[in-house]
């Protein structure tokens, strides 16, 4: 596949075929003729690349470092150890800040080619990882990219990996409301089935984080892509030393729970602020079958999954 | 040439999200102003702009003049002025839902379209990765005079991981790294003075051992911080004592040496 000119605007924008970066590129006519429109052939190779794949679930935050990786790993670990009959894959979708592969303790790991395209990489018995981290030679290298390529490398990891039978397909974003977001979701937005694509969203509990969570909320709701629940974490956190509880992002705002109630969607939980899942992500443990609050909490958050997506 | 009349300039960079790069870049800009510098402060992270809501600037609209947008000012002084998207906005809440291109054109405008006056810093916001934003900003600063980068992280691996990108990205850009700042650095228990590293520690300055590039300071976790958000307050006024002011005087002075 030849690479769309650097500033492309992309086939489903306004701009399409308009634009200054247009000029001279082979789809110009196709792209700015309105009785041509095409959608993105992306979509049909996606939609047959992802057919035997039952339920998709986004993992969105406006904002960084509030967990989303962590919590992808954890309800894929927790479900996956819940579920042992079901098969459960992730998607890391966040380019520039790959994560997965340390969080699920696959650094270092190959992905192969096959005759039905790249294999992900085998985390457990029923679970199965893509990531960009995986094409990388060194952990420094950098992925300097404007977003056209970025929509091409998350195209091919929708429509060239061998994802194979799954239930759950969870695709682990990076933060904001831009490029990977619009084309993972342009990609597998099914109008015929809206269930099949959900979110799930992560926040902490102070404002800065809420107020960029917020218009994810609205992000969502303008995409329309329902909205499973929000998880709150690093919620409080527990001296090991004398038991007393801290806040450490105080929820000013009345945390999760209060912008839950203003937006409408439901709270799933909350988790604790452990450092033994820190240092679990860093080591990329696996610590869902320990008992601890983190846990605890974690199994009312899945029941809450579960039940939403049986109904 | 585009912003002729600022004398430094200073991005703040981290491969990573939600490690403080807002919090590290406004109590920055509120320190120099604290030591009698103009500053101007520009946040580049369109999807989810933070720093109208750190000082407490949330709903202030923003005016055209001849010349271009007029920033917000903190106060009469106009010691500080700020420009983020976040005053474009009319509602908090509303998503800005923009691909690579727009983001671009967005940026170009904040430093060529703002009425920036003369000062002595401006320090430059931006969003978590090494996409867009950050290749436009640096793509625009290769023309003007910048001092550099200061790159924030915290200590657990998995930030790391995502650090070493960035900085890999400034070589690669060719623009010069100030230092690097850990923060979220242990924390210390308030009833018992126990601390422990919830994030790990000492991985900043491991990193900054390892990538060959100074080590500016090691911030713990302070809640007191997260509390002065929605002040023009610096920590060096309101929290004198603490750790972290003692720490944001030492970046200060560092940052100060440099020179073009």
């Amino acid at each position: 596949m030849e690479a769309p000119p650097e500033h492309c605007p992309g086939v489903e924008s306004e701009q399409a075929g308009k634009v200054s970066a247009c000029a001279g590129c082979p789809n110009q006519g196709i792209c700015s003729d309105p009785s041509k429109k095409l959608e993105d052939p992306g979509k049909a190779l996606v939609a047959e690349a992802l057919k035997d794949v039952k339920n998709k679930l986004l993992i969105l935050s406006g904002k960084g470092g509030v967990g989303k990786s962590t919590v992808t790993s954890l309800l894929t670990r927790y479900l996956a150890r819940s579920c042992p009959d079901s098969n459960f894959g992730v998607l890391d979708v966040d380019i520039c800040g790959p994560s997965q592969p340390r969080i699920l303790g696959a650094l270092g790991e190959n992905v192969h080619q096959s005759g039905s395209g790249w294999s992900p990489v085998g985390i457990d018995d029923n679970v199965c990882l893509m990531s960009i981290g995986f094409l990388l030679g060194s952990v420094d290298d950098a992925i300097i990219w404007r977003g056209p390529k970025k929509n091409g490398m998350i195209r091919q990891f929708l429509s060239e990996v061998d994802w194979g039978n799954l239930d759950l397909l969870l695709l682990d974003t990076p933060p904001g409301t831009s490029d990977e977001h619009l084309s993972v979701i342009s990609y597998m937005r099914d109008d015929n089935q809206p269930e099949s694509l959900r979110a799930i969203l992560v926040t902490t509990p102070q404002e800065v984080a809420l107020l960029d969570v917020r218009k994810e909320i609205n992000f969502c709701k303008k995409q329309k892509i329902p909205i499973v629940g929000v998880i709150e974490n690093m919620s409080s956190f527990r001296c090991g030393n004398c038991g007393n509880s801290s806040e450490i992002f105080p929820a000013k705002t009345g945390g999760a729970a209060a912008m839950c109630a203003e937006m409408g969607v439901p709270l799933l939980g909350s988790l604790p602020l452990d450092p033994q899942i820190a240092k679990a992500c860093d080591s990329g443990e696996d610590i869902t079958a320990i008992k601890n609050s983190t846990t605890e909490a974690l199994e009312g958050i899945c029941s809450r999954i579960m039940t939403s997506f049986r109904s | 040439m585009l912003l002729e009349q600022v004398n430094n300039i200073i991005a703040v960079l981290s491969g990573k999200g939600g490690v403080g790069k807002s919090t590290v870049s406004t109590q920055l800009a509120l320190a120099l102003r604290n030591m009698g510098y103009k500053v101007g402060l520009l946040d580049v992270d369109l999807c989810g702009p933070s720093v109208p809501y750190l000082l407490g600037l949330e709903g202030r609209e923003i005016f055209m003049c001849d010349e271009g947008w007029v920033p917000i000012y903190t106060d009469e002084s106009k010691t500080l002025a700020v420009m983020s998207i976040g005053f474009l906005l009319k509602n908090r809440e509303d998503p800005v839902i923009w691909r690579g291109p727009k983001k671009t054109m967005m940026i170009k405008q904040f430093l060529t379209d703002v009425k920036w006056e003369a000062m002595d810093y401006l320090i430059i916001d931006t969003p978590p990765g090494t996409s867009d934003e950050h290749i436009t900003v640096m793509e625009c600063l290769k023309e003007m005079q910048c001092n550099g980068a200061v790159i924030v992280t915290t200590p657990q691996e998995v930030a790391l991981d995502d650090v070493r990108k960035e900085i890999t990205f400034c070589k690669k850009t060719g623009i010069r790294i100030m230092g690097i700042i850990e923060n979220m650095s242990g924390f210390v228990c308030p009833s018992c003075s126990c601390c422990t590293n919830i994030f790990s520690s000492n991985g900043g300055s491991e990193l900054a051992k390892y990538a060959d590039i100074p080590h500016l300071g090691t911030l713990p976790i302070d809640p007191r911080v997260g509390v002065l958000a929605g002040t023009t307050a610096s920590v060096l006024d309101e929290l004198p004592d603490s750790p972290m002011a003692n720490v944001m005087r030492e970046v200060v002075e560092k940052l100060k040496s440099v020179k073009l």
